[in-house]
């Protein structure tokens, strides 16, 4: 029996994250055994929506110190199932606290780790493909050490919907923990703006740029977003002139989104913003030049004024919905 | 308060990334060089800590001898001295450059008294590996929380708020001397003024010889991406083009049913 593939699973409500449904399905591509890694609160009932996703195990860690999010208090969870387990690899989603939980978990053990990997051949020598400049490059490797650690980057593969299948065998574990490893966790919360839509879950996102010309002009963007549930977003541009809060920028310092539809605005198209908005299924560019760099990875186009084709666009959506 | 802030010379690339013949860099020589644009921000914040509560800061980097310009950048600004790591320009892995930058800590601390607070990056523009100032803070045994965009200092304490998964934030209360890896939109960085640059040239930058290890990943070579080739579809021009916009998000379902 060969090592297992160890993956580090997020879940909110007892619900596994997208981003861990696609390290599970990058992991199951590996050709070994695939097992869950679980940590915190509803880590059981998370461990049990995860049959039919080619999860021999999950092991579960729910212990009430680690009840608020802890980074090197999750990392000695993941590491005391890495004891156990003795795996090849541990993937971790390329998330903030996935990133951030297998990096504490790479200086705890002194292994180097690779982040946001796009593509794995395990071997003698393991070659790996990840992303540099937020997925405008890529850079061939090797990864070798005992266990080699690895995030998987955003939105390269698709997280499959469950099939019907075995649930995974839960396995839970008790973890030591230091006092050091309990010092930095979550002691507040500030629950997002009510009414606002997620960038990162919404099916449509309309992104504007330097070609809105301000914050107010804005509005027309959002009009048209409210209609369809939609999230607004923004440049870099957009956010360093303050024209939109930095929380809604799309791009290499700011969000990946993937949504269904992204209609980009005013939008030229620089690499540090295509890699945040790549990954949506259609893109629709809303220019006035046709020959801007956002063309080259547009689906569709409209050529002019966003500010008379956006409203256009609303009355048309009103008009159909009577 | 002392404060360090580590920061990295990085290409400032706009459009397409075109790299050297033999595939192993970036083909910098159109190109200016920045400070990656989350340590931007951590070299603001340190200025500002300092201008509103006192001590001393104190900006490092490593890399080759020309990123002594991104040390007077941040000088320029205000930060009080600087520490150059300087490579041969080879390219230190993060284990590497983890180890080299606990060392001139360690060092820097036994001469002139301890740092409050480190700065870094959430991740480098270029390599982008999530890790260094992580490694660093569990060398040092001190708190360390990523993904900063806020951060306030009271007594011994430093609170740091963040973006939650799902929306909204979170915030992280850590003793001192901790750790912090900042994110673009902590701040908005200043530009320099002409005096704050005259100041910056006349000071001095410490030089430091880190050692050079490997570990992993060890790179073989870089390629662009290839792009989808999609080919764009015009839909219309102007206003006129609304039906058929409407048309297409009819056909995704994006307007319900």
């Amino acid at each position: 029996m060969s090592a297992p593939i160890l993956v580090l699973v997020e879940h909110a409500d007892g619900e596994p994250d997208r981003l861990s449904l696609e390290a599970l399905a990058f992991g199951a591509s590996l050709g070994a055994d695939v097992e869950a890694v679980l940590v915190g609160p509803g880590s059981a009932d998370a461990a049990s929506r995860l049959g039919g996703r080619g999860v021999a195990r999950a092991h579960v860690i729910e212990d009430a110190r680690l009840d608020a999010y802890a980074p090197a208090g999750y990392a000695a969870a993941l590491g005391a199932v890495v004891d156990a387990r003795s795996p090849s690899a541990v993937l971790a989603p390329g998330s903030d606290r996935g990133t951030e939980v297998l990096a504490h978990l790479a200086a705890r053990t002194g292994l180097p780790m690779a982040a946001n990997v796009v593509s794995v051949e395990p071997g003698e020598s393991w070659r790996i493909v990840r992303q540099r400049w937020a997925g405008s490059l890529l850079e061939d490797a090797t990864l070798d050490a005992p266990i080699r650690l690895m995030t998987v980057a955003p939105h390269v593969v698709e997280a499959p919907e469950a099939a019907a299948g075995p649930v995974p065998e839960v396995v839970t574990h008790a973890v030591d923990l230091s006092d050091a490893d309990l010092v930095v966790r979550v002691t507040g919360q500030e629950a997002p703006e009510s009414g606002r839509v997620s960038l990162t879950d919404a099916k449509v996102v309309i992104g504007g740029g330097r070609g809105v010309g301000s914050g107010e002009q804005f509005a027309v963007l959002e009009e048209l977003a409210a209609l369809m549930g939609a999230a607004v977003g923004g440049s870099r541009v957009a956010t360093s002139l303050g024209w939109r809060p930095h929380s809604d920028q799309i791009g290499q310092t700011g969000l990946r989104i993937a949504p269904e539809l992204y209609i980009a605005c005013g939008i030229s198209g620089a690499i540090q913003h295509i890699v945040g908005c790549k990954a949506a299924k259609r893109i629709l560019a809303i220019n006035t030049d046709p020959d801007s760099p956002i063309m080259a990875v547009a689906d569709y186009a409209v050529i002019g004024d966003l500010h008379a084709i956006l409203p256009a666009i609303t009355a048309e959506v009103r008009r159909r919905q009577g | 308060m002392n404060i360090l802030v580590c920061v990295k010379r990085v290409p400032a690339t706009g459009g397409r990334i075109v790299l050297t013949p033999d595939g192993q860099e970036i083909d910098t020589r159109y190109l200016g060089f920045t400070i990656s644009p989350h340590e931007e921000c951590g070299v603001e914040e340190a200025a500002r800590i300092v201008e509103t509560h006192g001590g001393s800061s104190a900006v490092l980097t490593l890399g080759p001898a020309a990123a002594e310009e991104q040390l007077r950048d941040a000088m320029a600004i205000g930060i009080d001295r600087a520490i150059l790591l300087e490579t041969d320009g080879r390219e230190y892995d993060p284990i590497a450059t983890a180890t080299a930058i606990t060392a001139v800590i360690r060092d820097q601390e036994a001469a002139n008294g301890p740092f409050d607070l480190v700065l870094f990056g959430n991740e480098a523009a270029d390599t982008g590996d999530f890790q260094v100032g992580i490694r660093v803070a569990v060398a040092l045994g001190r708190p360390v929380v990523n993904g900063v965009k806020g951060i306030t200092l009271t007594d011994g304490s430093v609170t740091a708020r963040r973006e939650a998964p799902g929306g909204g934030w979170e915030t992280y209360a850590l003793p001192l001397p901790a750790v912090l890896g900042v994110k673009e939109g902590l701040n908005l960085p200043r530009y320099p003024s002409v005096p704050g640059r005259l100041r910056a040239k006349r000071k001095e930058v410490e030089r430091v010889a880190p050692a050079w290890s490997q570990t992993g990943p060890i790179k073989l070579g870089l390629r662009v991406p290839e792009q989808q080739g999609a080919q764009v579809e015009i839909l219309g021009r102007g206003p006129d083009a609304a039906p058929a916009v409407v048309d297409l998000l009819e056909r995704i379902g994006a307007l319900g049913s």
